[in-house]
């Protein structure tokens, strides 16, 4: 009895290991069976490297370079605002602040990680983006680097609690060899437990731009969405994600239009997937 | 001259009484050996001595430590630290090559040149009895050498800085009776240049390398006295008990 009662949980357990992979690659060969099919319409070159996205005028151009750079101006930017402050909060988080700043910036940190998407991208458009505009004398506010600003907050939250794990899992006698050598709090930092954990902040790093780069709602609210090759970082930019969101719904299931679409989704996946086995690779260094 | 002049010493973390009222003194160019089992204040004890305490949010003292006339609580912190080097029970090399290892502590005082560094780090090597072991892979990661290199390789960087007193924290507990032996082979030479603090779990390492010995009980100083009065004659019975075996 005991026996049959072990095999049966053994089966249903395997069962959901086999699901969710099952599930995975079915979502992978559905992206792939509809997104392939727009190379029988436009070569692989011209389609990750043409320089217009008209999709549904006739014939329809379907290059996606302008979204690419428009996802990677927007993602390069979030990066550099968020990294440095990122790092830099873990740092003060995991060394410098006293017990009570600590539990309240750690909270802080995490409530910025709960805030939906959406919300976050309503406060940008009407706090960050007229800001932008008047600042710079543009004619609008929606650009890159408002998108940006408002995706390092969204980076931000990922960066600083993987960045400060990685910091808290460092040996404490690391900290102590420097410390009794005469080195000062900060040089231990820079030169002793900043390299040390390395490998777990280049990982926090890495899966902080994950999470830029697929993020979708906010950007399509603050970016702007014209699909054209940006110029400068206060351009409007579209993004790979915002056009698959804006565009779907409208786009005949069929048509050119909709595998050009799923062919973008097959992009982005690609994209999110180096990132994470990178950011893989770098915590799997770490151990 | 005394090194070191401990007077009313009490530490605290939170409530609990890490020391009781402690008064001693380090001289000159001795091995002060402190033994006593576990959790009698030894390792607290040698940490005041470089003020690594600090670090802890819970400690507290009272009482005077003097180094070289100098109050410790009123001296620079970092420069204590240089003056007053630390070997750790676990040998704990940096993340670095075995050069830099040594030549770390040197470089956060400022010095860069190459050359000052470069005979730096050989003396410091020599010294801790490690040169002949490493000089062809000195570019190598600390993370290769052996144990008990490892242990002299710390002592090499502690040396490099040139501090007047090197604390050893149970320096022996994680290596082989042969290395154990190269590093007091080392401490025994190294006296001559400077004044040393070790603090033991092995009694007859005590006896072995030990000028003075001190025998640490709860958070009390027991005895203090020449190690071959305490392993011969001690005055108190708790210390014969000690050094005998019967507890600990």
């Amino acid at each position: 009895m005991r026996k049959i009662k072990e095999f049966i949980i053994e089966k249903l357990i395997l069962i959901c290991g086999i699901a969710s992979i099952f599930f995975v690659v079915l979502i992978f060969l559905f992206l792939l069976k509809e997104g392939l099919s727009v190379f029988n319409i436009v070569s692989p070159f011209n389609f990750l490297f043409g320089k217009s996205w008209y999709p549904i005028s006739e014939p329809p151009q379907l290059g996606i370079l302008p979204l690419i750079l428009g996802s990677l101006l927007v993602t390069l930017g979030a990066a550099i605002i968020s990294i440095p402050i990122g790092v830099g909060c873990a740092v003060y988080i995991a060394e410098v602040a006293p017990g009570k700043i600590k539990e309240i910036l750690k909270a802080g940190i995490e409530l910025l990680a709960a805030i939906p998407s959406v919300v976050l991208g309503f406060i940008g458009m009407v706090t960050l983006v007229p800001l932008v505009k008047n600042i710079f004398h543009l004619p609008t506010g929606l650009t890159a680097l408002s998108g940006s600003i408002m995706l390092a907050f969204m980076a931000m939250p990922t960066i600083v609690s993987i960045a400060e794990d990685a910091l808290y899992s460092i040996p404490k006698t690391y900290k102590e060899g420097a410390l009794a050598l005469g080195a000062t709090h900060w040089q231990t930092i820079w030169r002793v437990m900043l390299p040390a954990a390395s490998s777990g902040i280049l990982a926090a790093i890495m899966l902080g731009i994950g999470r830029v780069i697929g993020e979708t709602m906010a950007v399509m609210m603050i970016t702007g969405n014209a699909a054209v090759i940006p110029q400068s970082i206060l351009a409007p930019v579209r993004t790979l994600t915002a056009t698959i969101a804006a565009e779907m719904g409208e786009a005949v299931v069929g048509s050119e239009h909709y595998f050009a679409l799923f062919a973008v989704g097959i992009v982005l996946f690609f994209i999110s997937f180096i990132i994470n086995v990178t950011a893989d690779l770098f915590l799997h260094k770490k151990q | 001259m005394v090194i070191f002049d401990i007077k009313n010493l009490n530490i605290w973390f939170d409530s609990t009484q890490a020391l009781k009222n402690v008064t001693m003194q380090v001289l000159p160019h001795e091995i002060l050996s402190i033994i006593g089992p576990s959790n009698s204040g030894k390792t607290t004890f040698l940490r005041i001595l470089n003020r690594l305490n600090d670090l802890n949010a819970r400690f507290k003292m009272n009482g005077d430590v003097w180094f070289n006339g100098q109050d410790i609580k009123k001296v620079d912190v970092e420069l204590l630290r240089r003056k007053v080097g630390m070997v750790f029970a676990l040998p704990l090399p940096l993340p670095l090559s075995i050069f830099d290892n040594v030549a770390y502590g040197m470089k956060m005082a400022g010095v860069n040149s190459r050359k000052r560094l470069a005979q730096v780090v050989e003396n410091a090597l020599k010294q801790a009895y490690l040169w002949e072991e490493v000089k062809d892979r000195l570019g190598e990661s600390a993370f290769k050498l052996s144990g008990g290199q490892q242990q002299r390789l710390c002592i090499a960087r502690t040396l490099a800085v040139e501090p007047d007193v090197i604390l050893f924290d149970e320096p022996c507990s994680g290596l082989d009776p042969i290395s154990t032996a190269k590093v007091e082979d080392a401490m025994v030479k190294l006296k001559e240049k400077y004044t040393i603090v070790l603090v033991t779990n092995n009694v007859k390492q005590a006896a072995r390398v030990g000028d003075r010995t001190a025998f640490f009980l709860s958070g009390e100083l027991i005895e203090l006295d020449k190690t071959e009065k305490i392993f011969t004659v001690p005055q108190d019975k708790r210390t014969d008990g000690y050094i005998r075996g019967k507890f600990g």
